[in-house]
Formats: C-alpha cells, structure tokens, sequence
C-alpha cells in the first residue's frame, strides 16, 4: 500500500525521477490492475487452482496418501455404472426441484401478509429471519431432536391430534427423511425469500394498483397482472439463488441423515464427501462432485449474466 | 396495499399468516431454550407434558462449559470469524473499488469473474482443496480455515461493496483529483471513510458466513482445540449413538448467540445488504 508514496519521500533526491513514476501509477490501468492483483492471485491460488487440480484429481486414481495414476475417464464410467450414483442425482434433483418451489410459494405468501401495516412489523421482520441467520448445522440440531425417534415433540402433537403411536419414524423412512430435509431446507431458505420480495412489492407503485382497481381488476387479478410481472426479475434472481445452494447443499444432510437411511437423502455434495474423506478415494470422490458442474456452471452462466445486466 | 377491512378480515388476511410464519420460524428455537433448561428426568420421560418448563435447571450449561470444549471452540469461532471477515473486506474492496471507479480493459471479465467465483458452492472445490491444505501442512490449524474462508467471503464483500459503491456520488473524487490528490489518497482519505454503511453490510454478512461454515472447518479441524461451534458440537457432543440433548440444545443456543447478537445491533443494515440482492439463499 505504501508503494505510491515512497518516491515522493525521496523527492529530494529526483524530482524528475519521481514525478514520471507517480504519474504511471495514476493511470487508471495500473492503479486499477495493481490494486486488484492482490486479491485476484489469492482466488487464482485457493480457487483457480483447486478448482483445475480437482478437474485432474478426477481422472486420477488417488487413494488418500498415496500419489495418484492417471485412469483417464474410468471414475466417470464407475460412477456411471453405480446405482448409488444415479440414485443420488434423482435425490439432488427432487430435493432441489421441491425446496425450491416450496420456498418460492412460502416467501410470496410471507411476503404477501407482511406487505401490510401493523404494528411491530419491523421485530416480526427481524424474528422471522432469525432461521436465516442462526448457523445451519446448530438450528439442524434442534431439529434432529424435534424429529428424535424416540422423544419427537412433533410425534407427541400428531399422537394428541389421533395418529395411533408411537407415530412416524421421520428419520428412519426413506420418504420421510427426504420429505424431512426438504422441509428443514426450506424453513431456512423461506425468510429469505420472502424479505427479498417483501423489499421487492415495496417498491410496487401504489398508483399502479390503484389504476387497475379503478378499471375493475379484481385482487387476484391484481396480484397476477400487476405484482407477479413486476416482481419476475426479484423472483428470478432469487430462486437461482436458491437453486444453486440447494442443489449443492451439504450441512444439513450431513448433520441430519448423513445420506440414510439407504442412501435415500444421499446428495452429490454427502455422497462425494462419503467417497473421499471416508473411503479415502479422492479421485472418485472428485469426480462424484464434478458430476455437479455442467448444471451449476449453467446456472451460474445464466444468473452471472442476469446479475450483468441489470 | 388497501386500508379499510373489517376485524375478521384483517384477522384472516394478516395475522393468521404472520402468526402462522412466527410460531414456524421461532418454534425450534422455543424447543432449544427449553431443552436446554430441563433435567434429564423431565427430558426422557414420555408421561411430561413437554411443551412447557416444570423444572429448570442449568445444569447443561454448567456441564457443556465444563466438560467440554465447547469454551475453546467459542473462541476459535471468534477469532477466526474476525479475521477472515478483515482480511475478506480488504481485499474486497481492493477489488471492487476499481471495479466501480476506474474504466481500463478487462473490467467487465473481471466482474464477471468475481460473480462467478462468488456462486462457486463449496462441495465443488472441498477434495482438491483437502489436499492442497495437507501438501502445505496446515490440517488441524486456524490458518487452515482463516485462509479457505476468504475464498468465499472475498468474491461476496466484492460483490456487495461494488453495488453500495456505485451509489455513492463521484464528486468529492473529482474534487480531491483536482486538489492534486493520487488516486490511492483519493480512495483512502475521501472514498473509503464515506462507505462506511456498506462496510457494516458486508462486515456482518461475512462474519455471519464464516460462524455458519461447517464443511471446510469439518475437513481441515479434526482435533478437537482447534475446532469451531458448528464441528465441535456435532463431532464431540453426539458421541456415537448416544445423545446428551440437554447438553446439544444448549451449545446450539449458546453457538447461535454471537450471530444473534451482532444480527439484533445491526438488523437494518443486514435487511439493506439482504434485499440488494446480492446474497446467496
């Protein structure tokens, strides 16, 4: 950082020496490549890197500790021939597909009650985003306890509400447990959908709504041709958002099920962690996790340009 | 939107959702807080009504701060958590600030870049890195996370302070290159004291983000004086099949206060960063 002004206290000795050197540090293109080559050499060196050293990890077969031998294409053609491995991708698919339009339902009904006066709105906004905010694998513990099979709080309602004892094993039933992640995925992505949309309606005009009240539009007519069109592109951005993560999740997998039972909540993300920190298979593993990129790198394409252009 | 309904319409419309929301959003943490506060012979026995507390006690607290670690983890949580976020919001700025400010070529790639980086999920790079961090010895230190977490934190503080740094106005710039300032004192002396909201912003989204990461402190953090909340409570306080929940709800509580805190102080400022739209969901 001191690098600009160390000739100007050596100005004494050259003036006409110093002078040149200042004014090549203040065009915009050094000043601007010198101060972004700090930060930009550290992505390259903890990203960049890792990111192609993992592209070579998975052609490789590489236990832990012990170098790697070039195989070529053959993790791939192992993971293609697994049925874990596509029983896996269906899992990431139903689990992103389902949670995400969960959340995008939820966060415009939420939304849509917060979008009115009363009183404290600012402390139940700032309630609601706590399940945001709290740290994942800490709130997923509160809800392994509320799920345990043995003492479930929740079972203890359904039992009063009349479902015969002990009720569900949530935890242990494969369509249970999925139905159980993707509910605990959305109660944590829900409030973020719906402050983001919530800042989004805000900013409706309320002439807008007004005019097609005078014309005759009914509520659910002005919700569908006047909210929906404008909040597309908030929407849009947040569910791209929420794809992207939830495609990719592994926190609250890891501490709920760890991909049981059966591997029925396995995901790329617990599977490839399962493959190469527990089996000790870092090559597979890599390539389990690569199988991800041609989706995320899609995805992020189209949401880098959408965030471009706006 | 439009004023004017009756008591049962308002009841139906407003605070049936919000009230629905409510209890859905704070009803786990209603469960930690009295979890935590039972005795075990109210905890394990099916014939209490357990929705509410019949006898309080602290013991839980007492035993997690003093048979475990949990004292420890707090503080690596902490310390890495603030550095991290310094080191993020350096090197952030260092790259959005001629990203907002200056016009040379390459700009736009290299903002393109950042986003990119930015929406990279971990599981993508966790293995290689794994590796990187043994080949350099660094498994089982803070250095290991403090270094990894600003992968992430650095494209987002970029990401977020390029957005708040477009709305500042450029005058006192120009004013200041008039006067004969470089474009370094420029930054430090005129822009960067008037960004100050913006720092806040990224500041506790970063800090928020790296007291929620789990994975990387999961991989590189085995020992158990090196660990952080998130992998000191699920690696040592679930020991194999045997659960201490009174124990875990109150490490929960107590690893989710700092957050909690911080997020109360500067909620508005969270909400602001929140709905720029920069924030992964």
């Amino acid at each position: 950082m001191s690098l600009r002004s160390d000739p100007l206290i050596g100005a004494a000795r050259s003036v006409r020496y110093a002078a040149p050197l200042s004014v090549w540090l203040d065009r915009q293109s050094v000043f601007s490549w010198l101060m972004m080559a700090p930060p930009l050499l550290f992505l390259a060196a903890l990203v960049g890197y890792p990111f192609c050293y993992g592209i070579v990890l998975s052609l490789q077969d590489r236990p832990v500790a012990h170098p790697g031998t070039f195989v070529g294409l053959k993790n791939f053609a192992t993971n293609f021939n697994d049925p874990i491995f596509w029983r896996v991708a269906l899992n990431t698919f139903v689990y992103t597909v389902v949670a995400t339009l969960l959340k995008m339902i939820g966060g415009l009904a939420l939304a849509l009650a917060m979008n009115q006066q009363f009183p404290l709105k600012n402390l139940v906004r700032a309630l609601l985003l706590l399940p945001f905010i709290v740290p994942t694998v800490l709130s997923t513990v509160a809800w392994m306890w509320i799920l345990d099979p043995a003492f479930s709080v929740l079972n203890w309602l359904l039992v009063l509400l009349g479902v015969p004892k002990p009720g569900p094993s949530w935890l242990g039933n494969p369509i249970l447990a999925m139905l159980s992640i993707i509910v605990i995925n959305t109660w944590r992505g829900l409030p973020f959908y719906g402050i983001t949309l919530l800042a989004g309606l805000q900013t409706v005009p309320p002439e807008l709504y007004e005019a097609a009240t005078i014309d005759g539009a009914s509520g659910w007519q002005r919700f569908r041709y006047v909210t929906l069109p404008l909040l597309q592109p908030i929407i849009l951005i947040v569910t791209l958002f929420s794809v992207i993560f939830t495609f990719a999740d592994f926190q609250l997998v890891y501490v709920l099920t760890h991909g049981g039972p059966q591997n029925a909540t396995q995901l790329f993300a617990t599977y490839a962690f399962d493959i190469a920190m527990g089996a000790g298979q870092l090559g597979l593993g890599a390539s389990v996790a690569l199988a991800m990129l041609p989706a995320l790198a899609l995805l992020i394409l189209a949401l880098t340009i959408y965030m471009r252009r706006r | 939107m439009v004023t004017g309904y009756g008591p049962i319409e308002r009841l139906v419309r407003l605070w049936l959702p919000v009230g629905f929301f409510l209890v859905l959003a704070l009803f786990p943490f209603y469960w930690m807080a009295i979890t935590s506060l039972k005795p075990n012979a109210e905890l394990y026995n099916r014939r209490i009504m357990p929705l509410v507390l019949h006898n309080p006690t602290l013991k839980h607290y007492i035993d997690l701060l003093t048979q475990t670690s949990f004292l420890t983890w707090t503080w690596n949580t902490m310390l890495v958590a603030i550095v991290s976020t310094v080191i993020s919001l350096v090197l952030g700025v260092m790259l959005a600030y001629p990203l907002a400010r200056m016009r040379f070529a390459g700009a736009g790639l290299i903002a393109m870049t950042v986003a990119a980086i930015y929406l990279v999920p971990q599981p993508l790079l966790f293995i290689p890195l794994a590796d990187v961090i043994n080949r350099l010895d660094l498994g089982n230190t803070l250095t290991a996370v403090i270094l990894t977490y600003p992968t992430m934190l650095v494209p987002f503080c970029a990401w977020l302070l390029l957005g708040y740094f477009k709305t500042v106005p450029m005058e006192l710039e120009e004013a200041a290159r008039i006067d004969g300032a470089s474009r370094l004192q420029t930054m430090r002396r005129i822009f960067l004291p008037l960004c100050t909201p913006g720092f806040i912003s990224a500041g506790i989204f970063a800090f928020t983000l790296s007291q929620n990461e789990f994975l990387y402190a999961l991989i590189f953090l085995t020992k158990s004086a090196v660990r952080t909340v998130p992998v000191g409570v699920i690696a040592e306080l679930i020991r194999g099949d045997v659960f201490y929940w009174g124990q875990l709800m109150a490490g929960a509580l107590l690893g989710s206060v700092p957050v909690a805190l911080i997020y109360s102080f500067f909620v508005e400022h969270y909400v602001a960063g929140l709905t720029s739209g920069s924030v992964k969901g």
